[in-house]
């Protein structure tokens, strides 16, 4: 094979994370994206809208955990996953600020602390446990409010840090750009919006809860859209290796059914009928988003000129 | 610290014995892939294919031959991990498995490695794999243990034609300016060092005398750090996020009013209805 001209990208080896670790880039944005909108319906919503935030609640902590143990699964070494937290010969913390997966590590264990206790918080509020302390982690108790600040943060962190990570190789597709990032973030945000939908559209008391987030949705998804068009055109002369299946199912799967779709639905609801016009968008949404992770990791997986 | 140790591989007199090979996997005690069965490449006298866990040496083998095969010429190149001053997978490594040694040289320590491949796909030569007995990420060490005993390196040791030199970086690039312009005297004036000048990621530590262009020998013309993407990637996110932050605010402000709102509407609907 000729590999003069190829760009230097192309000299790497793949590391082989595949559907492990997309389900983890696709629950794990799911995990920070839901978290995120319940705190902020914690923060800015009316009372209606409280169902809908315990129900972002009961999401993140249980994504968290099963993000968690995707990537405890996904290391060749799973009895070692401590390594990413303590120096296995000090017994010191482990932190490398300037390594996205070190950073994420540490992310991921403080968010998952802050999901568990707005867990808990959320089941008291449900009326599940009967512990009245809890309410202390919610607002308006000042630890509720500062545990959502906190812990709303590390959400956009984890949903967003895993397109940073990607960008921070030297593998083709994945270190061109430096949009990945930002179109995880925004993806995470769309489908944590679209998982929530689709859980509380069936409920007519959630019905004005569920609207706020439609619209929510609506402009997340046009964001999305200008995103992956930047990240596209940011690609430059890389984008041909899309020039392919990835690049039929980045376009069918993610630019029109992921996202023009839905958009369509929400303009014109009457398409599908209004009973299904929403859980059709939000579970079309969804699989745009989980597509959008399954091209940009395995396109790139498959790109090299060694071995 | 010692001076700075390192390899310099003049590829021009390598005869692709893969001495090296064999001194590395018997040092290192590398088992052999596939149960010791031999499997053939196919389209090359090279069976090795790339460096990867259990290879830490690979001579190239690189066969340019005219579509007749009237007139051909073989390139071969004993390559190895390039010990970057500045190194992407020491950058990227979570766990501190990777460290920089007293010789100036970048080991993988696998006992803390917990395999989980980020070094891989941060390396810009492809050097690094996993080794299937450890399940950890290994490469060239530098013979680390060896030069701890005062001993040279096993391949530069075993390398019947001093195509691998070993020695101070110093003294290496020394011999190596002298192998070049002793090169072009006689002639091969595409003679060049690959990765021995500080501009190729602070300088590689195993540097390359090489006859053709980089991508030839499966080197990438113009590798880079994995971190030149941190700061703008993160910018770029962090903008997203106050984005998508505002919107959200934008979509629940107020949400108090709004609900009453629908909620009285509600009422009036199934009142009339």
């Amino acid at each position: 094979m000729n590999a003069v001209g190829l760009p230097s990208t192309f000299f790497t080896d793949p590391p082989e994370w595949r559907w492990l670790i997309i389900g983890y880039f696709f629950i794990g944005g799911l995990a920070g994206g839901c978290y995120f909108l319940a705190v902020l319906i914690d923060f800015f919503g009316g009372a209606v809208d409280r169902p809908l935030a315990r129900l972002g609640y009961f999401v993140a902590f249980p994504a968290v955990v099963v993000s968690g143990l995707l990537l405890i699964v996904d290391l060749r070494r799973p009895d070692r996953f401590w390594h990413m937290l303590i120096q296995s010969d000090t017994g010191h913390p482990m932190l490398k600020p300037y390594s996205p997966m070190s950073l994420g590590s540490w992310a991921l264990l403080l968010f998952g602390g802050f999901a568990f206790l707005s867990f808990l918080a959320a089941l008291e509020d449900a009326g599940v446990l009967r512990w009245p302390r809890l309410a202390m982690f919610r607002p308006p108790h000042i630890v509720g409010r500062v545990i959502g600040i906190l812990g709303g943060i590390l959400a956009f962190f984890v949903a967003g840090y895993t397109g940073v990570l990607l960008a921070v190789t030297n593998r083709p597709i994945w270190s061109d750009t430096t949009l990945l990032g930002l179109n995880f973030l925004i993806s995470a945000a769309s489908t944590s919006a679209a998982l929530l939908i689709l859980l509380g559209h069936r409920r007519w008391y959630w019905r004005s809860s569920v609207a706020a987030l439609e619209r929510f949705d609506a402009m997340v998804l046009v964001l999305e859209l200008i995103a992956l068009v930047a990240l596209i055109a940011s690609l430059g002369s890389m984008a041909r290796v899309w020039l392919n299946a990835w690049g039929a199912l980045l376009v069918v799967g993610v630019f029109l059914l992921g996202i023009v779709i839905p958009l369509v639905l929400q303009w014109r609801p009457n398409l599908l009928g209004e009973r299904w016009s929403a859980p059709a968008a939000a579970v079309l949404v969804l699989v745009g988003g989980f597509l959008l992770r399954v091209v940009v990791v395995l396109s790139s997986e498959s790109l090299g000129v060694l071995g | 610290m010692a001076e700075p140790l390192g390899f310099f591989t003049d590829t021009t007199v390598c005869i692709g014995c893969k001495a090296c090979e064999v001194a590395c996997k018997e040092w290192n005690q590398l088992p052999s892939s596939h149960g010791g069965a031999p499997t053939l490449s196919g389209d090359s006298y090279d069976n090795t294919r790339q460096l990867d866990g259990l290879h830490w040496r690979h001579v190239k083998f690189v066969e340019q031959f005219s579509p007749d095969r009237a007139d051909g010429r073989w390139l071969l190149m004993s390559d190895v991990c390039k010990h970057c001053v500045r190194a992407g997978c020491m950058e990227v490594c979570p766990t501190g498995a990777i460290m920089r040694t007293e010789f100036d040289t970048v080991v993988i320590q696998s006992d803390v490695c917990n395999g989980c491949r980020d070094c891989i796909a941060a390396c810009p030569f492809g050097v690094i794999g996993i080794n299937p007995v450890s399940n950890t990420a290994q490469k060239c060490t530098l013979c680390y243990d060896r030069l701890r005993a005062g001993m040279e390196p096993a391949c530069s040791k075993a390398c019947p034609t001093d195509s691998i030199n070993f020695g101070t970086i110093a003294d290496l690039k020394k011999m190596a300016a002298a192998r070049v312009g002793q090169l072009h005297e006689r002639g091969e004036q595409r003679a060049y060092l690959y990765g021995a000048d500080e501009k190729m990621l602070g300088g590689l530590n195993s540097f390359f005398l090489l006859v053709d262009k980089p991508e030839v020998y499966g080197l990438p013309p113009d590798p880079k750090m994995p971190s030149r993407n941190l700061t703008p990637s993160s910018l770029w996110s962090t903008l997203g996020a106050v984005v998508i932050g505002l919107m959200g605010i934008f979509s629940f402000r107020n949400r108090g009013a709004t609900a009453r709102r629908l909620e009285e509407d509600d009422v009036e609907r199934r009142r009339t209805a």
